[in-house]
């Protein structure tokens, strides 16, 4: 049975989760989903790793290394890759630090801010690098279809959704298209 | 000279002296536009508007109407030239419209929802031009100026000052304030002025006035700018209603 199942990816790279949410606000929609979808590497499974899927979701847009990695995973492993939310498709507010050097922000978040407790900028290897600038994800890989909103609303998962699982053009209302 | 033309099939009359665009407005054809307004000095730059007349293309908003004209302004190709126009403009400054207080009242948002805009297809700039402040009443962000020139003419035309200009080429093409320092502080800019309201963007805005309409009652959030802007009752306001 779940050889018929259209499989979905979902990440959040410099995301705030806010689009998960909104997904998820398709309230008791989510039964009839999960019917006809499965999902593969998601905050909302235990798997580590993307494999072969028809449609990948990417909230956030790219601000480390480890996102440009993440991104790359989907991107070569599924058909289709939709950009979520304003992040994904011009940086959203995050990349309002583009305005700043890199290394003042971090002084300023690690060093030198109120209240900050032996003060030293994290430097494990464990920790991936941030980029100079928050980046869409247009930018990295191809993407095939965008979402707006900041989050989009629960009915364009759900419009957009439905069309991709049937084969057809996600054609949005004037009503559902918003940035903000 | 007055007379009829034709725009994307429809017979429309107009007046003389009217342009193109002026003439589809008075009838309720919405060319979209930006830099355009009723009332203020055609400007040409924001080339939205463009359309062909009689087969030839031209800015909709500086070409003289005529008798006999045909006039095409609703093709998918123009409607593709307007959206990726639209775009330009968004990368070219920061436009996170989820932290915008003019977010539902802009006209850039507006003509972007109109055309469909779902992504931005060009690579950002990420401006980095200093927002001015030190006005007690007005705030330029300047990352979201679109140098429509609605503010420089306000000022000239409407205010008798000439508070703004638009100085530098190309790429580094500023808004500049006409002031010793510099800053709209020492400019001779008042609150009540034309060109402190004239904005279609975001970029200036009223201090203290955000975020006052709840969602939902906003110019365009039920409405497309098509509809707004050509509707009767919207005269020639300083409200921002994309006419």
């Amino acid at each position: 049975m779940a050889a018929n199942k259209v499989k979905i990816a979902t990440t959040s790279l410099a995301g705030c989760f806010g689009c998960h949410m909104s997904f998820l606000d398709i309230d008791e929609r989510l039964l009839t989903l999960a019917e006809v979808v499965e999902f593969d590497r998601s905050p909302l499974t235990d798997i580590e790793h993307c494999g072969p899927c028809d449609i990948g979701l990417i909230e956030g847009g790219v601000c480390n290394s480890e996102n440009v990695h993440v991104l790359r995973e989907f991107r070569n492993n599924c058909k289709i890759l939709v950009a979520v939310g304003a992040c994904a498709i011009n940086g959203g507010l995050p990349a309002l630090r583009n305005f700043f050097k890199l290394e003042d922000c971090l002084l300023e978040a690690y060093q030198d801010g109120i209240g900050v407790d032996n003060p030293q900028i994290p430097n494990d290897p464990e920790l991936p690098l941030l980029l100079d600038k928050v980046r869409p994800i247009h930018e990295i890989v191809k993407i095939d279809y965008f979402m707006p909103g900041c989050p989009p609303s629960a009915d364009v998962f759900w419009t957009f959704l439905s069309a991709l699982i049937e084969g057809r053009d996600p054609n949005l209302p004037y009503a559902l298209v918003h940035y903000d | 000279m007055s007379g009829t033309l034709i725009i994307d099939g429809q017979t429309i009359p107009f007046s003389a002296g009217q342009t193109v665009i002026e003439a589809a407005r008075t009838a309720g054809v919405y060319i979209p536009h930006l830099c355009h307004r009723p009332g203020y000095t055609p400007h040409g730059s924001c080339k939205l508007c463009t359309v062909t007349v009689n087969g030839r293309t031209c800015s909709a908003c500086t070409y003289p109407a005529a008798d006999g004209q045909t006039v095409v302004s609703n093709s998918p190709e123009q409607q593709q030239d307007r959206l990726r126009i639209t775009q330009m403009l968004f990368v070219e400054g920061n436009h996170f419209c989820p932290s915008c207080e003019k977010s539902g009242n802009c006209q850039l948002q507006g003509v972007a929802y109109h055309l469909h805009m779902l992504d931005n297809h060009f690579p950002h700039f990420y401006a980095q031009r200093e927002m001015d402040a030190s006005h007690p009443d007005i705030l330029i962000d300047h990352n979201r100026c679109i140098f429509c020139n609605l503010c420089v003419r306000a000022s000239k035309e409407k205010d008798g000052k000439e508070v703004f200009g638009i100085a530098g080429r190309g790429i580094n093409k500023r808004l500049i304030i006409n002031s010793p320092s510099g800053l709209l502080k020492d400019s001779d800019i008042s609150i009540d002025d034309s060109a402190a309201h004239v904005c279609p963007t975001g970029a200036i805005l009223i201090k203290r006035s955000g975020y006052q309409v709840p969602i939902g009652e906003r110019i365009y959030d039920h409405h497309p700018i098509s509809e707004v802007a050509c509707n009767a009752a919207d005269t020639i306001t300083e409200g921002n209603h994309g006419c």
